[in-house]
């Protein structure tokens, strides 16, 4: 089983990113789970959500604590959060940033950063992330492909917005491709 | 097929292939997404259903109660604050025999105000005679709407019901789920034709009020047909599993329990991760095993005494507390276990939303082993 | 922190939570063009923004949320919303 654990802030679309990951993954053929576990439900506040991937059916309910890849929508959290508490060894740690990291991944440990809110805000004119982080996602583990994104997108929203989505994913998965 | 969806639109679709006809609900989290759903449905000629709006959750059930007595099949969803302002209507709409069925998405009372997880709100109605279904996943979740619908409105049984399932951690959980189809489901569950409702041209009048000479006769025939509602269960589960493949004949259902020395008895979502546990702790040489309660009511007292005859202890695992007592599971075993030689060992765990993980089930077998129960499972001490 | 009994609380609770790193757009004041109508303390709405000894309204970063709302209401056009670098 991998797994995976999305640290966001409400509003930043963190559950609805695990979703279609999960949704993404199925249409792969794995099994797949997403939950979400809410703080306080409003915006900017922190919120986590993650997904479970295997080869069965999932029965397992408990949050994530040793996941394998860890996905940051907003870095101010790194501060306020131990987001990666836990990784094992060999995971992947997507953080959405324009800086340089001023803080270290526990050893072993994998780091992508990605500007995705310029993305965002240049191509869906919104700084809600999560559609890139799920293309970088996708370019960073291999976990979900790309096409089925696409489809997890198109049949969550009406059709101009899902084609922004598309392309705002599309650009975060080229550039970690031609990063890696 | 299966198909990945979230717990509570897979909870809707269900309704929806049932045909209900009337649906009242008020929105409360994490109810929400369940009626939301239905209403989409409604509005846009995917169910052909009145979905009356209302101002509370007393309405949405005082609104259920009567298109129910007019002779509809009746939906209605709740959780916690939502379901204790049902409390009068609940009591009427059992006693009136009204097969009303309603989801639980199993949340915290307040206060403390919490929107999470545990099952003290339909636990707390259990007195209220109405059958209450746990569900350990969406697919179970599902399933246990169509088996609700069939058997609490046959006329042998003619009373409501719950089917509950965990809120956030399956109501919010996207995971695969097979849905049948409409064709499927009206082979399994005919048209509702109560023998008697509200007509204005045949007039009759529900829960009238009786006299000493009856209350108390009543109340016996009432809770007679809660208990045999039991046979009502077991064959309409095994009808499910000839037409759809899942067995949902049994109201308890055992994992590993043939050798077990240390047996856990759980509810609802918590089932899945304990049998995982279990898996861990059998590859260990640990003999535990897992008694699931899927139908708390009617208590299947019976088939649990049976079910865990071998065993040498029973940890009991509650996610309620019957406040000054104990957890209401854990009282319901030792009276079904009376006489027994088996040790019952209770757990408050996971109230509000406290996350359980395998390692706290596999130290609760610890602490049974060592006699250690009726215990409030992982206090922190430090902010007490 | 030990529980309150009943789990009551006294007001002035929501000062711990700083909410200044939920921003993604910032407010950036222009004294210069600012008129001290006051309108942007009255709007915003989590009250975070003072007037100093000068006049001058200067909003509290820590517990600012980017909500753009007094940069959206200001009359003189003095405050802009600018992406935080992160």
């Amino acid at each position: 089983m991998r797994e995976l654990r999305i640290h966001g802030r409400g509003g930043q679309g963190s559950v609805t990113a695990a979703e279609l990951i999960a949704v993404a993954a199925f249409e792969g053929g794995v099994f797949s789970q997403a939950f979400p576990a809410f703080g306080v439900e409003r915006r900017g506040a922190p919120v986590q959500a993650f997904v479970r991937f295997d080869d069965k059916m999932i029965r397992k309910r408990s949050q994530i604590y040793e996941p394998d890849y860890i996905i940051v929508q907003d870095s101010t959290l790194i501060k306020d959060v131990n987001v990666f508490l836990g990784v094992k060894k060999g995971g992947i740690v997507i953080v959405n940033t324009e800086k340089a990291p001023d803080y270290k991944v526990p050893d072993g440990v994998k780091l992508i950063t990605i500007d995705a809110t310029s993305i965002a805000l240049k191509v869906i004119g919104l700084p809600i992330t999560n559609t890139s982080l799920m293309g970088a996602f996708a370019a960073a583990t291999g976990e979900i492909k790309f096409s089925a994104l696409e489809n997890a997108l198109r049949h969550r929203f009406p059709k101009e917005l899902a084609e922004k989505n598309i392309e705002a994913a599309r650009q975060a998965f080229e550039t970690v491709k031609r990063a890696a | 097929m299966l198909e990945i969806t979230e717990g509570s639109l897979a909870v809707a679709e269900a309704v929806r292939l049932c045909r209900p006809q009337v649906i009242a609900a008020y929105p409360i989290t994490p109810q929400t997404h369940i009626v939301e759903a239905l209403a989409d449905m409604v509005a846009n000629c995917k169910l052909d259903a009145d979905y009356i709006t209302v101002e509370s959750e007393f309405s949405a059930l005082s609104a259920c109660l009567g298109a129910s007595a007019a002779g509809s099949r009746t939906y209605s969803a709740t959780t916690s604050q939502g379901l204790a302002l049902m409390f009068e209507v609940c009591f009427n709409v059992a006693g009136m025999r009204l097969p009303i069925i309603m989801t639980i998405a199993n949340r915290a009372l307040g206060a403390p105000l919490s929107i999470w997880n545990d099952q003290q709100d339909s636990i707390s109605l259990r007195d209220s005679g109405w059958l209450q279904f746990y569900a350990e996943d969406n697919q179970e979740a599902t399933d246990l709407h169509y088996i609700a619908y069939r058997v609490c409105e046959d006329p042998a049984v003619a009373l409501p019901a719950f089917v509950c399932f965990d809120g956030f951690i399956l109501s919010h959980t996207y995971e695969p789920v097979e849905q049948l189809n409409q064709a499927d489901v009206d082979k399994y569950l005919p048209k509702f034709a109560p023998k008697e409702r509200l007509d204005a041209a045949d007039p009759i009048s529900f829960g009238m009020y009786a006299t000493p000479e009856y209350y108390h006769e009543f109340r016996y025939a009432h809770d007679k047909a809660l208990k045999d509602s039991a046979a009502v269960i077991k064959k309409a589960g095994e009808e499910f599993k000839k037409l759809f493949g899942r067995d949902y004949g049994a109201m308890v259902e055992g994992y590993l329990l043939d050798d077990a020395e240390t047996v856990i008895v759980a509810m609802g979502s918590i089932c899945g991760t304990t049998k995982d546990a279990i898996d861990e702790m059998r590859a260990t040489g640990k003999k535990v095993g897992l008694l699931k309660v899927r139908v708390f009511r009617p208590f299947p007292s019976e088939e649990l005494s049976k079910a865990l005859a071998g065993a040498k202890r029973i940890a009991v695992l509650d996610k309620n507390i019957s406040l000054g007592s104990k957890g209401a599971l854990a009282l319901e075993i030792r009276d079904a276990l009376y006489g027994s030689r088996v040790s019952v060992f209770g757990y408050i765990i996971g109230l509000g939303g406290r996350d359980v993980r395998k390692k706290d089930i596999k130290e609760i077998v610890a602490l049974a082993e060592k006699g250690q129960g009726d215990i409030f499972y992982g206090l922190r001490k430090e902010v007490l | 922190m030990a529980l309150a009994v009943g789990c009551r609380a006294r007001p002035g609770k929501a000062r711990d939570n700083k909410t200044g790193s939920w921003r993604v757009f910032k407010p950036s004041f222009d004294h210069e063009k600012c008129t001290q109508c006051g309108t942007c303390k009255t709007i915003c709405p989590e009250g975070c923004i003072s007037e100093d000894t000068d006049g001058k309204f200067i909003p509290d970063y820590q517990y600012c949320k980017g909500c753009g709302l007094c940069a959206e209401e200001c009359p003189g056009e003095a405050i802009t919303m600018k992406q935080e670098e992160k």
